[in-house]
């Protein structure tokens, strides 16, 4: 007998296969663990790889000018040019406002009446007025409208070489990394996060309560179970559904949305399973510490999913957010993730950034065994 | 061997407190002490809250005691609760069968998780589908099992291997009597073949009877302990067997007996009325007879619990109504016909047909899985008819349902009330939904509280309540807009036998003065309290009757059946060996 005892103290192999058999029955058994599991990656893939796009093409514009020159119609015409704008031209200031402020236009560019004079004494200005509500368009736009505009200098300084004429203005500017500013590349690497958060913590965050609800601990308890075999018997099927949905999102990252991958895919795969780990402790911890499967979800979503998608940097650029909400956003695990994936997608491998993101998830899945372990005692009460 | 000397459980001065935010903590455990000894069957029982779960979860090292010191298999179970865990086998009230696995499934998870050897399982299993009969669903779902087998298997997954200790905590709740007594011939078989210790806790008393060894809870104290003979003698001379020489129906003497203050307790028993006197003497009543017999074990818990509350709550529980009791009562209301009800090609419910007057208390019984809740959700008109003719107070119930639904009150088995507000919320929610206005709406949740004792809790919510309290006020509620016919489903399952006295006083009152009562239930002596009784099983009607005339049904001339647990296991015994035999035949 007294063997039995230290016996159960230790990791039991059997006993954790049979652990692990009877969770991932019970995953494929359900129907709704699937659809969350499988089905809603391959919506999310589909809707955020088509159905959304921060691209900007064809955005309204108010062009304003006082003055008639030739060189003022020259530098218009490059807007009329640009397949990023649509043009409309107005004579009064009043009038653009009163478009901006109806959201007819998203930009007004005004020249002043005295603005081909000014440019021969060489200080032009060319104003540009950006409806600046969504921070990341407007700076997009902006930055558009400069480009727009430094063209035409460019063009003029050449033109002027023989004249020699100095060119007033001298703009450059480049994006780099993602050239064609095309929004899918830094969206698929953005829902490879949203994915392996979703499997993560959503569906982990309900195993546990469900067990409480359905009273199964009670009689699982009273066996020689520990509850390290509990809580790795509960990872292991979810981590393997995670690893499809992440295969999922790197073969349509791939054939679909012909993403780059600049960085080294086992790096990639390597980070995207510990952050899996993060995102699945997560869910666990909720799931041991709420008892309750309704309560868990909402809280999983509150504190997993929504932080994922609105603070990790995916969609909203940390740069432009309140300081509040970038120092919140220091602290969750999905923003190293972001982080990680969308340099090692897009810019390649940068080991100073992937070696502190790395030890930023392996502290928050440390951090969270530890409550895990700390939440899930064989007591009733 | 050990300090522990011949006890396998042992509990000196256990405490244990429940605390509750702003309100005093419960005590669900008070200074308790009881032993429970090697090799035998220890019974633990008592009302509702008596402390019976908490006790079992001690000793399962679920939970730790506040004060005072627990010994199982000799180790102390605050200290080595895995050391216990890995010893014993234990089945909560609720046993945590995975719903979505295999009933083989189930077996193996269990035999992993303790260790069996593949040549202990090829030895064992086939004794556990002997056992328990499940080898024909061995591939079903667990969900999808019977209540009573669900049971079974719960008890064979603790038995995948030979336990030092087996714990059951109200293991026949919401099992139909066949079922039960597979089970309970199971758990006695390996006491006595294999020397099995078990504690087990139970409201059934018959059940009690069988155990070497009963502590009777209350209260979260030990109110007695000792042999069933020993606790029975207390009893001894106070037992009486009354009947009536005017033919007065047994349910109506049993009315009469159990609110006078002589009488500690009356129950309805194959035709007479089991009494329960205060003194040894016998009251002396115009045409009634009182025979002395011998003491049941249930007779002494009911003298020990008067004694400990000092009230007698079933002569409270008498409604004060105010409808005309000397109404016609010969009066049909419900009318059945050749009813069927099909699930795809499953028969639920075949060629039923009955009558109920108005003003009687008709019972439904049967085993699990008998048709009994899909009769009952047809007649209150939650669930279709396949075909037949189903007719509620008057109104046809395939055509206008919403009609008859205000003339019905239906108490479903689980509560189903709002647990998230208040006593006096939830009642005037449904009164509202019933239609009552203003002054008549104040009136009528006035008399619920002041009939259901349900004043001084008006402002808990109604989750909160203990588990009786739930029921009355689930009864309350259905009974707020004055219905004619009242559906009640397993009303008493899982209820204490003090509970279950009041229930059926207000039930009797209810019937006295008008009110129609159909009533499911897994009791058996309940039975006694109707006037007919219908038996089904297998979706047919094998029965139908006063209590009296079921019982001659079920016996022969040389063996007649005395209780209406016997009759009913006869029925359904003899029906299923026909069955058999017609089906060898084809």
């Amino acid at each position: 007998m007294s063997d039995q005892n230290v016996h159960s103290q230790r990791l039991s192999w059997q006993r954790l296969r049979a652990l692990t058999v009877k969770e991932t029955r019970q995953l494929l058994r359900d129907k709704s663990n699937l659809m969350v599991g499988l089905f809603l990656p391959v919506v999310l893939i589909l809707v955020f790889g088509y159905g959304l796009s921060f691209d900007i093409k064809n955005a309204p514009v108010a062009i304003v000018s006082q003055d008639n020159s030739p060189t003022a119609r020259d530098v218009i015409s490059g807007f009329y040019l640009s397949p990023y704008f649509t043009v409309t031209q107005l004579r009064s200031m009043e009038e653009a406002q009163r478009l901006m402020r109806a959201g007819k236009v998203e930009a007004i560019v005004y020249l002043q009446s005295d603005f081909s004079r000014r440019l021969a004494a060489s200080n032009a200005t060319i104003q540009v007025l950006v409806n600046g509500v969504d921070a990341n368009r407007a700076r997009v736009l902006e930055s558009f409208a400069q480009g727009a505009i430094a063209q035409w200098s460019n063009k003029r300084a050449v033109a002027g070489a023989s004249q020699a004429a100095a060119p007033p203005v001298r703009l450059e500017t480049r994006l780099w990394f993602n050239e064609a500013n095309t929004s899918t590349h830094f969206l698929v690497p953005g829902l490879i996060v949203l994915i392996m958060t979703l499997n993560g913590a959503l569906l982990t965050s309900l195993v546990m309560a469900r067990e409480w609800e359905r009273g199964t601990l009670e009689s699982l308890f009273v066996t020689p179970i520990n509850t390290g075999e509990l809580i790795a018997s509960k990872l292991i099927p979810y981590f393997g559904v995670g690893l499809v949905g992440l295969a999922m999102c790197l073969l349509a990252g791939k054939f679909l949305f012909f993403v780059p991958i600049r960085g080294s895919l086992i790096l990639i795969v390597l980070i995207s399973m510990l952050y899996l780990l993060v995102s699945l402790s997560l869910g666990l911890l909720i799931s041991a510490a709420t008892k309750n499967q309704f309560l868990a979800s909402q809280i999983a979503l509150i504190t997993s999913f929504l932080p994922a998608l609105m603070l990790s940097g995916f969609i909203f650029d940390l740069r432009s957010v309140p300081a509040i909400v970038r120092a919140i956003s220091t602290v969750l695990p999905p923003t190293y993730y972001v982080e990680a994936l969308q340099t090692l997608f897009l810019a390649g491998n940068v080991p100073g950034l992937l070696i502190k993101d790395t030890a930023v998830l392996i502290a928050a899945s440390i951090v969270l065994f530890v409550l895990i372990r700390i939440n899930t005692r064989k007591q009733l009460a | 061997m050990n300090a522990a000397g011949d006890f396998i459980v042992r509990g000196d001065n256990l405490t244990k407190r429940f605390e509750r935010p702003k309100l005093e903590p419960i005590m669900a455990l008070d200074h308790v002490s009881f032993g429970a000894r090697h090799g035998a069957l220890t019974a633990l029982v008592g009302p509702d809250g008596a402390g019976k779960t908490t006790l079992l979860r001690l000793a399962a090292g679920l939970m730790r005691a506040d004060e005072g010191t627990l010994t199982v298999l000799g180790l102390d179970a605050a200290e080595q609760p895995q050391a216990i865990q890995s010893r014993i086998s234990y089945m909560p009230q609720r046993f945590g069968l995975y719903e979505d696995l295999s009933v083989q499934e189930n077996l193996d998870l269990y035999a992993d998780l303790h260790g069996v050897s593949p040549e202990q399982r090829a030895e064992r299993y086939p004794r556990l589908m002997e056992m328990t009969a499940l080898a024909p669903f061995l591939n079903r779902l667990a969900g999808k099992l019977s209540g009573g087998m669900k049971q079974k298997l719960g008890l064979a997954c603790t038995l995948v291997r030979s336990p030092d200790l087996l714990l059951l905590d109200e293991p026949t709740v919401g099992v139909d009597p066949l079922s039960r007594r597979e089970l309970w011939d199971i758990v006695s078989g390996l006491v006595e073949n294999e020397g099995l210790s078990v504690v087990v806790s139970t409201s059934y008393m018959d059940e009690a009877e069988r155990s070497a060894h009963v502590v009777v809870l209350h209260e979260g104290h030990v109110l007695a302990s000792g042999t069933p003979k020993e606790l029975m003698a207390q009893a001894n001379g106070h037992s009486f067997l009354a009947m009536s020489r005017r033919a007065t129906p047994a349910r109506k003497l049993q009315a009469d007996l159990i609110d006078r203050a002589e009488v500690i307790d009356a129950v309805p028993h194959g035709g007479q009325v089991r009494t329960v006197f205060r003194d040894r003497e016998p009251l002396s009543l115009q045409d009634v007879t009182f025979e002395p017999t011998p003491p049941a074990l249930e007779d002494s818990l009911m003298m020990l619990l008067r004694h400990e509350t000092g009230e007698h709550a079933a002569a409270s529980a008498a409604l004060n109504l105010s409808k005309n009791a000397s109404q016609e009562h010969s009066e049909v209301v419900i009318e059945v016909h050749d009813l069927v009800r099909k699930f795809g090609d499953f028969t639920a419910v075949n060629r039923t047909s009955f009558g109920v007057r108005r003003g009687e208390v008709f019972g439904l019984l049967g085993p699990n899985g008998a048709g009994k809740t899909t009769t009952f959700r047809m007649l209150c008109g939650l669930l279709p008819a396949t075909s037949g003719t189903l007719k509620v107070a008057g109104a046809d119930l395939r055509r206008a349902r919403a009609e008859a639904r205000q003339n019905i009150g239906y108490v479903a088995q689980k509560f189903s009330l709002y647990g998230d507000i208040s006593v006096l919320e939830n009642l005037q929610f449904f009164a509202g939904a019933y239609g009552l206005r203003n002054a008549r709406a104040v009136e009528r949740i006035e008399w619920a509280l002041e009939n259901f004792e349900l004043k001084e809790r008006t402002s808990s919510t109604a989750g909160s309540l203990p588990g009786g309290f739930q029921r009355r006020l689930a009864m309350a509620a259905a009974l707020l807009h004055e219905p004619a016919i009242v559906f009640l489903d397993e009303p008493t399952s899982g209820a204490d036998p003090l509970a279950r006295r009041e229930f059926w006083r207000r039930i009797g009152s209810l019937a006295d003065h008008g009110t129609t009562i159909v009533v499911t239930t897994h009791f058996m002596e309940e039975a006694e309290y109707c006037d007919r009784i219908m038996i089904q099983d297998a979706g047919t009607m094998l029965a139908i009757g006063t209590p009296e005339e079921v019982r001659r049904q079920a016996g022969s001339a040389d063996e007649p059946a005395h209780s209406m647990e016997d009759a009913f296991i006869r029925i359904v015994e003899q029906a299923r060996e026909r069955a058999q035999r017609q089906e060898h035949a084809a």
